[in-house]
């Protein structure tokens, strides 16, 4: 297929299996953009979403912009970007113009804790995935414990976590850089 | 005249609200109460709407607020704002990358923005998580710990977790037969 029909029509399959933030699309987009699609590595998820978190808008808009302008310029990244939204623009106008109480349907509020349940599974399913990547050694897990407990556990922006995170990446690259060189007089 | 005044509200919140869909709130309850566009049930309602409906939350919001307000021309442009600032910084953001990806102090950063991603993604998880699978106000209320836990919900969780890592198959797939299941077992 075409790359722009390609980047928009997978970007819409992305955008219509999102429910919930833009985290619920990480287990499609590694399936459709990683693993089928070959268009980024998990380690380039990874960057997206950390600058995702401290730019403004959507994740979901900053992920597929990235991606398409990646592939294919500005047509690329409107491709990818139009294709997110599209099922949302035509399923919230529906939904809005035609079902009043959408949200109280009985049968919707049971599909969608089964939805849910299923949702923080692939999630998890996910962050192991990913994490294989971007967690390699000893310290960048130890990075990856302080945010997750600071997050957790604390109301400070996530903007603030991210950016210490790369500070302390930056730190700890280096220091272990100089103390590989050191060694490497020693002999 | 209405679109205009439209695109520039979500042009603001697109450019204000950072770390996704859900940080759009605040501009949307403060964009009510100047504009008087939609009402406060309007919003409470969008919530709803916007969490039980696939595609990305903020761009749901985005779409419902625009379609109330002015139509279907309105939910397109109300998008096309709130996407615009997102766009724009992805693309300056991936051109600066691009030309220093090579830097060794970027790499050392994204080494330790990565960790902090999976932390990140993990913590989202979580919070589904705490919905879906446990009962927080029933425990509360009733302070016996077993009504803590949604069992029907934790079993479908466990069962999408191993299945997924076992078998692969494309997420769309779990999400639509946990809906299925939701439905059947009233979830």
């Amino acid at each position: 297929m075409k790359l722009i029909p390609d980047l928009f029509l997978t970007f819409a399959k992305v955008g219509v299996t999102t429910f919930g933030g833009g985290y619920a699309m990480l287990p499609v987009l590694q399936r459709e953009v990683v693993e089928s699609k070959g268009w980024a590595t998990e380690e380039e998820l990874a960057d997206i979403y950390a600058i995702g978190q401290c730019t403004p808008g959507v994740i979901a808009v900053n992920v597929s912009t990235y991606i398409g302008y990646k592939k294919a310029h500005v047509p690329g990244a409107v491709a990818a970007t139009f294709g997110v939204v599209f099922p949302s623009l035509v399923i919230i106008i529906l939904i809005t113009a035609l079902i009043r109480n959408f949200s109280e349907i009985e049968w919707v509020r049971h599909a969608l804790a089964g939805i849910r349940a299923c949702v923080c599974a692939l999630v998890f399913s996910s962050v192991i995935k990913l994490a294989r990547k971007a967690i390699p050694d000893l310290a960048a897990f130890l990075v990856f414990a302080a945010v997750l407990i600071l997050s957790l556990f604390t109301d400070v922006s996530n903007v603030v976590w991210v950016v210490a995170a790369g500070a302390a990446g930056v730190m700890i690259r280096t220091l272990s850089s100089l103390r590989k060189k050191k060694g490497g007089d020693g002999t | 005249m209405i679109y205009l005044q439209l695109f520039w509200e979500f042009f603001k919140t697109g450019l204000f609200s950072v770390g996704g869909g859900l940080a759009t709130l605040p501009f949307l309850y403060e964009m009510q109460a100047r504009t008087g566009w939609f009402t406060v049930a309007d919003l409470s309602n969008m919530i709803a709407v916007s969490e039980s409906t696939p595609g990305p939350m903020g761009i749901n919001m985005a779409t419902f607020t625009g379609f109330t307000v002015a139509g279907i021309p309105g939910g397109i442009v109300a998008v096309a704002g709130e996407i615009c600032p997102a766009f724009l910084i992805i693309i300056a953001i991936y051109r600066l990358l691009d030309r220093f990806k090579t830097n060794r102090y970027v790499q050392y950063a994204l080494y330790g923005l990565r960790a902090a991603s999976a932390a990140l993604i993990l913590v989202a998880g979580l919070r589904v998580a705490e919905a879906a699978l446990l009962n927080v106000p029933a425990w509360t209320a009733s302070g016996a710990f077993t009504d803590l836990f949604r069992p029907l919900a934790i079993a479908l969780a466990v069962t999408v977790f191993l299945l997924y890592r076992r078998l692969g198959k494309h997420p769309l797939w779990y999400i639509l037969a946990s809906g299925l299941i939701g439905v059947l077992l009233k979830l």
